[in-house]
């Protein structure tokens, strides 16, 4: 009995953090509808501020204070963020923000990097906190029944804001209509900043407050982010008392898990939030979102079709001159452009559901990684021969897209994109805690290629035949009835089901192609790297593919192509130099907000302009 | 002359608000029979029963003979029913042809073809439907870029794409010039007559009703008040009431 009093209230300390964080992220959704990716990165500078301001600020009072700077610290750098950053992207789709955010989270990991350096930051103990209290015979941390206070109180804070003081009617009309509050002459701009300076203090405030706990490092902000995604998922997107409920219930859970099921504690996290959507598809308190709440960038999409004789031979072209790389005899360059091949395959798969189908997923890895690892363990367990394995790559990441689909079209928007995030991220702790069969965090090694194509030529030939022919596939698809009716169900549901199209069951099949055509990719990389890794299934790889698909521009059907083989090149180059990140992150923020069309989308306005093709023809 | 179209007691709650409450009608072969009724009345309430995207709270619906009630749109239209929105609901990253393609694909069962070309399918006869509503000449243009007189043809061809037998168009002529309604309608009551469907519409611009509707009803508060020719309807007492008030409505409300 006294253990498990002890595991709870270990449990209700841990969801301190956890619901800091969830609720400014939910405070910042629920107005601005923007879904701040770099939240987990505003968590991680709490963490960095509060554990300097410790070292300058002496005593209890010092420590306290020190969370506080932090906090209101953080607030600050929110602000700035929402400024320079999320200002431009308030009203273009969920795509764009979430690579802003992206873009803000490279930057902030290179700057505490720059500042705090590489290595882990122990965090100072409270003082006056640092011993144990005894409950029901077992000791619990002090700290943690500090924690274990502050949570609520927080929690009330809030509600108090949010309830009873005008600011708090601002927030909660604008976070359901926010036109009618501008037309009310409210400063929107004002409330937005104000209301992202908040979320962020929370954030930071969680940061800080883990410190005791968990010290500070370079890996919190990724570290976090997951959890609190399926917090506020659970809690439903919006909603701060759903936060609550939502942390805790994850943190006791987590805790309990550890104890008695050591191997899922992470998998369980996810159970539980599938089964909550399941029952609950807005989470427990959150509201069901209305579509079409966003808008789209710029012009609306030209019609696409097939290639005409001029594009043909300009495929053509560029094909020859891949065959030809070869002659340069250079391993290097053979394995880069294996790498470019396999990523642009990656990254059309997930235009094609992305683009076409409007099924926004920041889960794409998990079809990927699901690839390379069906073909890795077939190779690893049962000896399959190369062929084979490449064949079943596709086809088992074809499965696991049709099981994760079956969940996910059920929702749309945000909560589709969080959902496929979520179950990404299922898929890779299955494949992170299941070391006996997965090799866990150790990856699986010596998955080489057949006799026949261990030589790079013949293996990047293979890649080519092989890439380029699904991404040609795609293609035709995109063309074909089927095609059709993707994109039918994209622009008007209401039409498509007017007639007679199945839109459910076209999305599902959609995410099930494109999830194959990723496992492919995956199948690919397996045999070109040797080995695979739990890293192929992390949400940067997801992102990675989402950046590619951005940089081309979403609009256009080369755009992935052009983005993926910018992107892979952009970074071996940047690779070189130690702050790459920031780099890469500043420069995908300086995309997004001068050239949100993508590189293809805006040569292509660009042409217009200048008097070549017309501007109502169909485009490439 | 046999009824396509039975409606029977059909009724919608949405909470304590009774939308649409017990209507019964018939709809008859080769009719174009308009729905009307002040703003709120119901008669969107009662397409969306019609055409599946709203479940009723009861009644029955039998189109030639088939019970439609739980069943789903698309299923509606495959048994031929077509149906127009009030607001345009077409493909605006799709050509005109295109719009109309997808839709015989569909019709013709395809939608899940993955291999054939689907530029070049049914091209024959989504020109032919796209000519029928007169819209060939713009058959390559984006939908995105039509004007809104266009869409509401587009869409019309679209509807028309499973040959329908009955077709359903909520306020066909919305938003339109008052020239491009009279042609519409015009259009509308030629389809009617080459090919024998059958038309339920609902308009607010009684010039359009008056001129081209074989028979009118009259819904208020969710309720049928009134059935008839155009004269008959011209001439009820009750339907002038509704429409220009003579305060028994509000009377009536005090007393039931």
């Amino acid at each position: 009995m006294g253990v498990l009093v002890a595991e709870l209230l270990a449990g209700l300390a841990n969801a301190a953090a956890l619901f800091l964080v969830a609720s400014g992220l939910s405070l910042i959704f629920g107005v601005t509808r923007i879904v701040n990716f770099a939240h987990g990165s505003f968590y991680m500078l709490g963490a960095f501020i509060g554990y300097s301001a410790m070292q300058v600020l002496p005593g209890a009072i010092g420590f306290w204070a020190a969370t506080l700077v932090a906090a209101v610290a953080v607030g600050l750098i929110g602000v700035i963020v929402e400024f320079l950053v999320l200002r431009q992207v308030y009203k273009a789709p969920e795509l764009f923000q979430l690579v802003a955010t992206f873009g803000v989270i490279l930057v902030i990991q290179d700057l505490a990097l720059l500042v705090w350096g590489p290595e882990d930051l122990l965090g100072p103990r409270a003082p006056g906190l640092k011993g144990v209290v005894h409950i029901l015979g077992e000791p619990v941390p002090s700290y943690d029944l500090a924690l274990i206070g502050i949570t609520p109180f927080v929690l009330l804070v809030l509600w108090y804001l949010i309830s009873r003081t005008r600011v708090g009617i601002l927030v909660r009309a604008a976070t359901q209509d926010r036109e009618m509050v501008g037309a009310l002459g409210v400063n929107q701009a004002w409330l937005f900043t104000g209301v992202f300076f908040l979320g962020s203090l929370l954030a930071g405030l969680g940061g800080a407050l883990q410190l005791p706990k968990g010290g500070a490092d370079l890996l919190m902000d990724f570290n976090i982010l997951a959890s609190v995604f399926v917090v506020v998922v659970i809690g439903g997107m919006g909603s701060i008392p759903g936060a609550f409920i939502a942390a805790v219930l994850i943190s006791v859970l987590n805790v309990f898990g550890v104890k008695f099921i050591p191997q899922s504690t992470l998998v369980l996290m996810f159970i539980v939030m599938a089964v909550v959507l399941l029952i609950r598809p807005y989470g427990l308190l959150g509201r069901e979102e209305a579509p079409g709440e966003h808008g789209q960038v710029g012009d609306p999409e030209q019609p696409i079709s097939p290639l005409q004789s001029t594009g043909k031979l300009v495929v053509a072209g560029i094909l020859v001159v891949l065959a030809l790389f070869p002659i340069f005899d250079s391993p290097f360059l053979l394995v880069l452009m294996t790498d470019v091949i396999i990523v642009s395959l990656f990254a059309v798969s997930l235009h094609f559901m992305l683009s076409l189908g409007g099924l926004v997923s920041f889960g794409h890895a998990a079809f990927f990684g699901g690839g390379a690892y069906a073909a890795a363990l077939l190779v690893h367990y049962v000896d399959t021969p190369m062929s084979l394995a490449l064949l079943m790559a596709p086809l088992l990441a074809g499965f696991l897209a049709l099981i994760i689909g079956w969940f996910c079209i059920r929702l749309t928007g945000v909560y589709f994109a969080m959902l496929t995030l979520a179950f990404a991220q299922l898929v890779w702790s299955v494949v992170f805690q299941w070391g006996e069969v997965t090799g866990g965090d150790d990856g699986i090694v010596n998955i080489w290629p057949a006799a026949w194509a261990s030589s790079t030529t013949v293996y990047y030939y293979l890649t080519l035949v092989i890439g380029v022919g699904g991404i040609i596939l795609m293609r035709h698809v995109a063309h074909s009835p089927f095609g059709y009716s993707v994109r039918a169900s994209r622009d008007s549901i209401l039409r498509a089901e007017a007639t007679g199209i199945n839109t459910k069951r076209i999305q599902w099949v959609t995410i099930a192609f494109a999830g194959a055509m990723a496992g492919l990719a995956g199948g690919l990389f397996v045999f070109s790297k040797g080995s695979v890794f739990p890293t192929e299934l992390e949400i940067a790889k997801s992102f990675d593919a989402l950046i590619m698909v951005f940089l081309g521009g979403v609009k256009t059907l080369s755009g992935p192509i052009v983005g993926a083989s910018s992107l892979t090149i952009v970074q071996d180059f940047l690779s070189r130099f130690e702050y790459w990140r920031l780099a890469l992150g500043l420069l995908i923020i300086l995309i997004v907000i001068l050239a949100p069309e993508g590189l293809v989308g805006s040569a292509r306005k660009l042409g217009n302009r200048i008097g070549l093709g017309r501007s109502e023809g169909p485009g490439t | 002359m046999t009824a396509i179209l039975e409606v029977k007691n059909l009724s919608k709650s949405f909470g304590g608000i009774k939308a649409v409450q017990d209507v019964s009608f018939d709809l008859m072969e080769g009719e174009l029979l308009a729905l009307i009724g002040p703003n709120g009345a119901g008669k969107s309430t009662c397409f969306n029963m019609l055409m599946g995207q709203l479940p009723p709270n009861s009644g029955s619906i039998l189109f030639d003979g088939k019970e439609l009630v739980g069943l789903p749109t698309r299923k509606i239209w495959q048994y031929g029913v077509g149906r127009t929105f009030q607001i345009t609901a077409t493909y605006p990253t799709m050509t005109v042809i295109e719009n109309v393609q997808t839709a015989l694909l569909s019709f013709h069962q395809r939608s899940f073809n993955f291999f054939s070309r689907a530029k070049t399918s049914y091209l024959d006869e989504a020109a032919e439907l796209l000519s029928l509503v007169g819209m060939a000449d713009q058959a390559d243009r984006p939908a995105a870029v039509l004007a809104y007189g266009d869409l509401k043809r587009l869409e019309l061809a679209i509807a028309l794409s499973n040959a329908p037998r009955l077709l359903l168009m909520d306020e066909p002529t919305a938003g339109m010039a008052p020239s491009e309604r009279i042609e519409l309608m015009a259009l509308a009551g030629r389809i009617v007559e080459e090919r024998g469907l059958s038309i339920l519409f609902t308009e607010h611009d009684m010039d359009v009703v008056f001129a081209h509707s074989h028979r009118i009803m009259v819904l208020n508060r969710g309720e049928l008040i009134a059935s008839g020719s155009v004269e008959e309807i011209r001439a009820n007492p009750r339907v002038q009431e509704v429409y220009l008030g003579g305060g028994s409505v509000f009377a009536d409300e005090g007393a039931s």
